[in-house]
């Protein structure tokens, strides 16, 4: 009965989806506002219906309901409960019906929270949003209905795959589709921005909230996944440049670009074509990757089933929504005014070079990407594209982002003076150059990581010395400075900290070159260095688990003057799939990593391990929190807040330069 | 600088960047991918040592030797042809005699020599029994050796450099 339940409030949402894709429009068209209004309501229960619907199936999987197709195949009667949740998403219908509820959850809060935005504007884009959900009601109505029953049910499922089985499961699926769908915001703006005609700084502080905000949760899915690969797969890499994990990429480099690119529109009312182009472009990549990754193209853990229908369907709402938003801004486009002008060398000129290199970088991933698809479709030629084609073309293009970010916060609005940046930004150069060679005397080898660590504290300096710049002036008490660094906007903080996420990130990166890796063979009791380390392996024993039984070795990590800790690095075969996962022994010592994988046990006792010693890595996922906390304090600056009524008030009449000057106006 | 000047300026770093990552893209895209072969295939192409590539087919019977705890030496065949194979690091859980698998490497010597030698730094098994790379099941499939079902897949995480 709950099943039903569920079931038919998935098929109400589709119908209040469509009525709220197309009775808005037809009121905007007719001038009507109580049907342009209509929107808003139905966007709250359509979020209603599918919650219901969602939490039909989470009960079912919980209960371990075997007449449902969708348990039998993805649950078992022993999986531990918070498996038994997350597996709700850890299978294709499960994960198209979290990725429409958290799209219904967005069209939700964009009702609720956008009292101050013009009518049309706040129905038009509901409307947009409502077309989206539709198109995905449909798609999992028809070919992917998670509430189908099995005409007999079975007393007991076929399990979950095990290396979905980790806490992984529970947060980055969540995370990750927060941010692709987050990206869906921004596009129904675009679309009603180019419907309406009407665009201006106003539209692009609306907008600016819900970007960050999928901008984080992305950041914040990509950088989990990467953590979670890392320590389940058991090589101990963090990036592969996997079509799956590069679907990701895409939508992120268009977003930050956005994110930036709607700065200048917001300040300076220049850009709009290329801001809304990019609002376009960032969900239409979130799009692709979701139809890279459910369509069954690729071959990946992350695609569960391959059915040829269900390509073609998502094919299909790629191309309605891309063609479509791509033919309207190619129809519109040309009606809307360019703003302010500037100078190439300004805080404008810079952020253009951002959004260029930015674009490009995702160009190349999207070439990588796909290109072995399209060679396998026209010659049946397989290729793999690997890291090397990576390194070749995107990383000679982020690299110059990196020089850039620090002194392109430095420069003015509309005219900059590079001299002056540049003079500013020594303190940081000499403080990298320094870093860079005490690292180089200490670590040694390779030259190329100092280099990248050196560029990271750059980056990380460099970050603050506008900040810096602000806070510290001659003949300032402490408590004159603190006053100071409390009174600056809370969105410098938050650019400062995110750029030096990203600095962070850069030198976890670099210092794997520094790691050190070795592959040995081990009985009981022997000891083996590894880096500043002494490792022993202490015990090897069997341990039986409710769905899995575990081959667990014991590992002692020792420096100079004792034991530090322990790891327990294991090996799991999981009964129902005959099937075995292996679970890395990971400890983090001074922002380092030991990282140890066992292989089956040879007939001696001994065993065959992998063993790592990665200094900073876990930097890199360190950096990504940085950077997503640093969006939080953009997001809760206060122009995002205070500004909102006032700017749709008298929207039409800006300011001349609304570039406030924080710090004249904090003394 | 004039407005026209702004624009060539701006116009001409956006083409110049773009040419330099296209430029970059077409280099990268000759030199740093690999081809997925199977042993017949190899045999039909003349490709010179230290290509690239990706070979695809059962471990033949017999054929696995271990040197070292890490290092061993198996053939893959494809029933008709063979790809002798040297690999150095922890072999994947699920590879064994007469089962699906995917090395990737660099070719040690001229293909003109009876058997192909492949240094592999990559080795990929079979998952499961259901989860298979798809590159094996569509070459398992067209040498008529297939046995499983659909090929869900999931690329077996085996060992990379």
């Amino acid at each position: 009965m709950i099943i039903e339940a569920g079931h038919y409030a998935l098929v109400l949402a589709l119908a209040l989806s469509i009525v709220q894709a197309s009775v808005p429009l037809y009121g905007y068209w007719r001038r009507q506002p109580v049907l342009m209004d209509m929107a808003q309501s139905t966007a709250v229960m359509q979020f209603i219906m599918v919650a219901l619907s969602f939490a039909a199936l989470t009960y079912a999987h919980v209960v371990s309901d075997f007449s449902l197709r969708n348990v039998v195949e993805n649950s078992h009667s022993t999986k531990p409960m918070i498996y038994k949740i997350s597996g709700v998403w850890g299978n294709h219908e499960g994960s198209m019906l979290l990725w429409v509820l958290i799209l219904a959850l967005f069209g939700a809060l964009l009702a609720i929270f956008s009292r101050h935005m013009p009518q049309v504007l706040k129905s038009l884009t509901l409307s947009i949003q409502a077309w989206i959900s539709a198109a995905f009601f449909l798609f999992i109505l028809l070919t992917s209905n998670p509430f189908a029953r099995v005409g007999v049910p079975p007393m007991e499922g076929q399990d979950l795959n095990p290396i979905l089985q980790d806490p992984g499961l529970a947060i980055h699926p969540p995370l990750l589709y927060l941010g692709y769908v987050g990206f869906s915001v921004t596009f129904s703006f675009a679309a009603a921005a180019l419907i309406s005609g009407r665009i201006d700084p106003a539209w692009a502080r609306f907008v600016r909230p819900w970007t960050l905000l999928a901008w984080i949760f992305l950041t914040l899915g990509i950088a989990m996944g990467s953590y979670w690969a890392y320590y389940t797969l058991g090589w101990g890499g963090f990036w592969f440049w996997d079509p799956v994990e590069n679907a990701s990429l895409m939508p992120w480099l268009a977003g930050t670009a956005l994110l930036h690119s709607a700065v200048v529109m917001e300040k300076r009312d220049a850009l709009k074509v290329w801001t809304i182009f990019l609002a376009i472009l960032a969900f239409s990549l979130s799009l692709l990757g979701t139809f890279l990754v459910r369509s069954g193209v690729l071959t990946s853990v992350h695609a569960f089933a391959s059915d040829p229908d269900r390509g073609v369907f998502i094919l299909a709402i790629l191309v309605f929504f891309i063609g479509g938003s791509l033919s309207l801004f190619a129809f519109r486009a040309s009606t809307l005014r360019q703003g302010g002008v500037f100078a190439p060398l300004s805080r404008e000129g810079a952020l253009v070079l951002n959004n260029l290199l930015l674009t490009t970088s995702c160009a190349t991933v999207f070439v990588g990407t796909l290109y072995p698809l399209f060679l396998e479709a026209l010659t049946g030629e397989k290729i793999s594209v690997g890291p090397p084609f990576f390194n070749m073309t995107f990383v000679p293009i982020v690299i110059p982002i990196f020089f850039l970010m620090p002194i392109g916060q430095l420069l003015a609005w509309k005219r900059g003076d590079l001299l002056a940046a540049a003079q500013r930004m020594t303190v940081a150069l000499i403080v990298a150059l320094l870093f860079g060679l005490a690292l180089a005397a200490w670590h040694g080898e390779p030259v190329l990581a100092a280099v990248g660590a050196g560029l990271a504290v750059y980056l990380i300096v460099g970050s603050f010395v506008d900040i810096g710049g602000r806070i510290f002036v001659r003949k300032a008490s402490t408590s004159q400075m603190l006053a100071r660094g409390l009174g600056l906007p809370r969105s410098a903080w938050g650019t400062a900290f995110a750029h030096a996420g990203v600095g962070l990130s850069l030198l976890g990166l670099a210092a794997t070159g520094w790691g050190v890796e070795k592959i040995v063979t081990l009985r009981l009791g022997d000891q083996i260095d590894l880096g500043p380390w002494r490792l022993e392996l202490t015990k090897i024993e069997p341990r039986p688990n409710s769905n899995f039984d575990a081959l667990v070795a014991q590992i002692q990590i020792r420096d100079g003057s004792g034991i530090v800790t322990q790891i327990e690095p294991a090996r799991r075969l999981f009964k129902t799939r005959t099937m075995t996962t292996s679970e890395a022994g990971i400890a983090t010592l001074r922002m380092g990593q030991v990282y140890v994988t066992i292989a089956e046990q040879n007939a001696d006792q001994s065993l065959d391990m992998r063993l790592y010693w990665k200094p900073y890595v876990s930097l890199i996922w360190l950096g990504g929190l940085i950077m997503t906390l640093g969006g939080g304090l953009c997001l809760s600056d206060r122009r995002l807040r205070i500004g909102l009524g006032r700017a749709a008030a008298n929207k039409g009449k800006q300011k001349p330069n609304a570039q406030p000057h924080p710090v004249a106006a904090a003394e | 600088m004039s407005r026209k000047g702004r624009r060539l300026f701006f116009i001409g770093l956006i083409l110049g960047t773009f040419g330099i990552a296209l430029g970059m893209v077409l280099f990268a895209l000759r030199g740093s991918v690999s081809l997925f072969l199977t042993p017949s295939e190899l045999a039909e192409r003349q490709l010179s040592a230290g290509a690239r590539l990706r070979m695809g087919g059962l471990v033949k019977e017999g054929s696995v030797v271990k040197l070292g705890p890490q290092s061993i030496t198996f053939i893959i065949t494809d029933g008709t042809k063979d790809v002798a194979v040297s690999y150095a690091g922890i072999i994947p859980d699920l590879f064994r005699e007469g089962q699906g698998v995917v090395a990737e490497g660099v070719l040690a010597s001229p293909t003109s020599s009876a058997v192909n030698q492949l240094r592999a730094d990559s080795v990929l098994a079979k998952h499961d029994e259901n989860y298979m790379p798809r590159e094996i099941a569509d070459s398992l499939k067209k040498q008529g050796v297939w046995q499983g079902g659909s090929p869900n897949s999931s690329p077996a995480p085996a060992q990379r450099p």
